[in-house]
């Protein structure tokens, strides 16, 4: 499989995201946001974390317009996989490639932690490899990452079972890092090719780490 | 011309600074504050043949980048 890692001015985790899908085995090119193209062969586009642009106006708002963008659009529009993390997640939602917004966190701390998640749904590409209910330990470290969506908007994310994630305690109980939305921690579009989360699978790849959690999501990519 | 654009959280879009900042008046005796908004001003310098169409270039950018509709709504204020 072949992954590209998107990279903007500001960006810092594309050689954390590189070193997890090679360890999985997968070829990753990583690509400045200058270019216009990805290369053809691509089979998953990731955006990684970091503070594009220095978080400058909102999170994303300006990477949304990098050159690459529109190359990850018309890759997506064609169903291929994007999958945005943390700082990737907010661009995603700025470019409209995920409906909602991000919000400041609720009690405005920046929250760096293992945390939690709560699969709601695996019937998609990312999360085909784990149980719906099961809970995987996964690290967050975000300022924005309060998901808003308008009351119609969500429902609409859960009669297409667009809701993949939830924030929970190691019991499973809800646990509310930072005011998101009915707990919310990841999402995809109605097609099921572009997903977006907030906390760090490629950061929970060995146990050393304190979590081997994030293998089996992003294995759901792997052929 | 300058143009002076507010980009504010929507009404029924809990903003969590606002709650904040409302909060610390609150413990400073500032008691007699029902609700607190916080946002930010963008003044923009531009060449525009006329105040209307300054405002229509301004609306576009708000449009296209300095707002997220999805949460926030904004004012523009064009000045001479």
């Amino acid at each position: 499989m072949n992954v590209v890692v998107l990279q903007f001015p500001g960006t810092n985790c594309e050689f954390d995201t590189r070193y997890a899908f090679e360890r999985l085995g997968e070829k990753v090119t990583i690509v400045w946001h200058e270019e216009e193209m990805i290369p053809a062969n691509t089979d998953l586009v990731v955006v990684p974390g970091g503070f594009s642009y220095g978080d400058y106006l909102r999170s994303g708002a300006i990477a949304r317009f990098s050159p690459v963008m529109k190359a990850v659009r018309s890759y997506a529009d064609n169903g291929g996989y994007v999958l945005g993390i943390c700082n990737g997640f907010q661009i995603l939602l700025e470019s409209h490639l995920l409906p909602g917004a991000m919000k400041r966190n609720e009690n405005l701390h920046f929250v760096s932690k293992h945390q939690y998640l709560k699969v709601e749904n695996n019937d998609n590409r990312f999360l085909r490899h784990c149980e719906v209910g099961e809970l995987l330990n996964i690290p967050i470290a975000h300022a924005e990452g309060n998901y808003y969506i308008d009351d119609e908007r969500l429902k609409a994310l859960y009669d297409n079972g667009q809701v993949l994630l939830t924030y929970c305690d190691e019991n499973g109980d809800p646990d509310n890092p930072n005011g998101s939305v009915d707990n919310i921690a990841g999402i995809c579009n109605e097609k099921k090719n572009v997903f977006g989360l907030m906390p760090h699978p490629e950061r929970a790849m060995e146990t050393i780490l304190g979590s081997m959690d994030g293998v089996k999501m992003l294995e759901g990519f792997l052929a | 011309m300058k143009a002076i654009v507010n980009v504010y959280l929507k009404e029924g879009v809990l903003d969590p600074q606002g709650k904040a900042v409302h909060h610390a008046l609150g413990s400073l005796g500032f008691d007699n504050v029902s609700d607190v908004r916080v946002g930010k001003q963008i003044v923009l310098q531009l060449d525009a043949s006329s105040m209307r169409e300054a405002e229509k270039e301004v609306e576009k950018m708000c449009e296209t980048l300095l707002a997220n509709t999805v949460i926030e709504d904004y004012s523009i204020e064009i000045v001479q």
